[in-house]
């Protein structure tokens, strides 16, 4: 083990005695009190991490609620949910959508902040950059329910921003109900993603673009290199080990499409056919319609091709040099 | 600098105009919602209230302060997002301080245990169903003990420690000072950036859930008020404009002709949003110095 050699330091055998190493129980007692520092939050992550990912074998039962917290007394029954979902008429809907949505917040909610911080960093009037990062980051610190009722207020048909706006440049003659309508809901679920993230998820690349090393801006500068130049050729490549750990991060996250953002903008049930995600549709078979093995089940297949993607895309980062692990 | 070249210039003017376009459009929401609420309703439904209250009132904050659910509510967000915040930073942060002992016996096993976490969890149902049988249906601690740990941010608190110079505890240790006595005596008093990032990040997730509440939580004495919100916003979309305002006090306004539910729920929202927006501002300073970036590699 790695720690071998400090542990010598901390707890020094006395002189003279022969030198074996004391059992390892012995040496965990010594140092008790750093190891009560630490169980506590072992204790702590095993009852609400740990315990329910055993639930999950409830995926697997036919599960009653009266049986309480001893799930061995269900019965057991095999792929039943597993099958049962993958031929739910809902199936194909739910999977669309959740692909779907996915990669649209990949591809448009990924490079985002990355474009903000490359604009943010050319920005040489420091209190002009310090305003528009505050401004921006505002929107990260409203929860959902804050969010969804702005763009409930600023979709209005009544006497609603982006309507009033819209009349008023004659673009349309009647209001519209944005949020009634399912062809504009997953521009309206981007954008408002988009909207909330861009600034904050901007600060870990500024800060990753601020290790830039000047001198390499400035003998660009003497070669006469564009700033779009410099930013294509010094910026982006430095500040890449950060964006592929993103990515991975993200693509482990492809099958979660988003729960709250939609849950409350998607309140409307005409939304359902354009809406309904994995993760929503957990939620509403679960906890509304009580089918909880069922639910259990649609939510370890989502979690285990999560971690797939997950181990996928670390396999391939890893051949650039750049994995998680 | 001298000379720029045009196309230079060029880039400069595009970033400036998008940057301005974004800071507007991600201000303005927020903006027109608090002049709403500052506006008298009736004169809102009118339309084109947009920068500036038309007719300046306070009666739609009155209502609001006025509602015994509604100040209840922001009582229990309150009460929680400071008992949460400071129960979970103290215990994410002795964890960390003792997972960054190069000493601790055990340490990779014990990081493996809490990293699996972040990528791999049970999900929804078998997480209700044990917070069901283990009682915490319906209490406030539902709030505070599922969250007192949170794995992501151990590993910022870790990382910085392990940045701190061993040569500190190394002279406590000479002086006689146990481990516990040089985390809270040296070791936390030197964390200020950390716990000031992160107790923001904790305090926001607490103050901002509604969901959490919304499925362990049918007691309404103990429902925060973004979960409130979250009903009163729902009812405005499916019940009628008249009836819906049983989450406010219906009686008091149908008697007072000038409020509307719009300039309402404006009012409640701003009431449930400005404590945090009133507070980013001045940690913003420590959480854009980076503090995060050095936990990525972990």
């Amino acid at each position: 083990m790695p720690q071998a050699a400090s542990e010598h330091q901390y707890a020094p055998l006395p002189a003279g005695q022969p030198r074996r190493k004391p059992n390892i129980f012995v040496r965990i007692i010594r140092q008790w009190d750093i190891q009560l520092m630490v169980w506590p939050g072992i204790l702590l992550v095993f009852v609400f991490a740990y315990l329910p990912m055993y639930g999950v074998l409830t995926a697997f039962m036919d599960y009653k609620i009266n049986t309480g917290s001893n799930i061995w007394a269900n019965t057991w029954v095999g792929f039943k949910h597993f099958e049962a979902f993958f031929n739910a008429p809902e199936f194909y809907t739910v999977m669309r959508n959740t692909i779907i949505i996915s990669l649209l917040k990949f591809v448009i909610g990924f490079p985002a902040p990355i474009v903000l911080a490359l604009m943010l960093n050319e920005v040489r009037h420091m209190l002009f950059k310090r305003i528009v990062q505050t401004i921006t980051y505002l929107p990260h610190f409203l929860s959902w329910v804050i969010v969804a009722g702005l763009v409930t207020a600023m979709l209005s048909t009544e006497n609603g921003s982006v309507n009033m706006l819209l009349m008023k440049i004659k673009l349309i003659d009647d209001p519209v109900n944005f949020l009634s309508l399912p062809e504009y809901f997953w521009s309206i679920l981007i954008s408002a993603n988009v909207w909330k993230e861009i600034g904050f998820g901007s600060i870990v690349y500024l800060a990753a673009i601020a290790g830039v090393d000047p001198h390499l801006y400035e003998a660009a500068d003497i070669d006469g290199a564009s700033k779009f130049k410099q930013i294509y050729l010094i910026t982006i490549p430095t500040i890449m080990p950060v964006i592929i750990i993103f990515m991975i991060l993200a693509i482990g996250n492809l099958l979660s499409a988003g729960f709250e953002d939609i849950l409350l903008l998607a309140g409307n049930p005409v939304l359902r056919p354009v809406s309904d995600v994995i993760d929503t549709y957990v939620y509403r078979v679960g906890l509304a319609n009580y089918r909880y093995s069922y639910a259990t089940a649609v939510g370890l297949f989502k979690a285990v091709i999560s971690i797939g993607l997950l181990a996928m895309a670390n396999y391939i980062a890893r051949k650039s040099g750049n994995s998680l692990w | 600098m001298a000379r720029i070249a045009i196309s230079d210039r060029l880039m400069l003017i595009f970033i400036y105009t998008f940057l301005v376009l974004l800071s507007f459009s991600a201000l303005y929401p927020f903006w027109n919602a608090l002049a709403v609420s500052f506006n008298l309703g009736i004169d809102t439904s009118k339309g084109g209230v947009t920068f500036w209250p038309r007719e300046f009132t306070l009666e739609n904050y009155e209502i609001v302060f006025q509602d015994d659910r509604l100040l209840n509510g922001f009582m229990i967000s309150v009460l929680r997002t400071i008992v949460g915040t400071v129960t979970a930073i103290v215990m994410t942060a002795i964890l960390a301080y003792g997972m960054s002992r190069r000493e601790l016996i055990g340490r990779n096993y014990y990081m493996l245990f809490f990293v699996f976490t972040m990528y791999f969890g049970g999900g929804l149902i078998p997480t209700y169903l044990l917070y069901r049988s283990l009682g915490l249906m319906n209490t406030f601690w539902v709030f505070i003990i599922p969250s007192l740990i949170g794995v992501y941010h151990m590993i910022i608190f870790r990382t910085f420690f392990k940045s701190l110079p061993a040569g500190l505890e190394e002279s406590a240790q000479i002086d006689g000072c146990s481990n516990w006595g040089i985390f809270f005596r040296i070791v936390l008093p030197l964390s200020g950036p950390v716990i000031a990032t992160l107790g923001l990040f904790t305090a926001v997730a607490h103050w901002n859930d509604w969901f959490m509440p919304s499925i362990y939580i049918t007691n309404e004495k103990l429902l925060p008020i973004q979960t409130m919100l979250r009903q009163i916003l729902n009812a405005n979309i499916v019940t009628d404009m008249s009836n819906n305002l049983d989450t406010a006090s219906a009686g008091r306004i149908q008697a007072m002709r000038t409020i509307t539910t719009k300039s309402l729920t404006m009012a409640t929202m701003m009431v449930a949003t400005l404590p945090i927006v009133m507070v980013y501002p001045f940690v913003q300073k420590y959480f854009v110095k980076g503090v995060l970036i050095g936990s990525l590699k972990e």
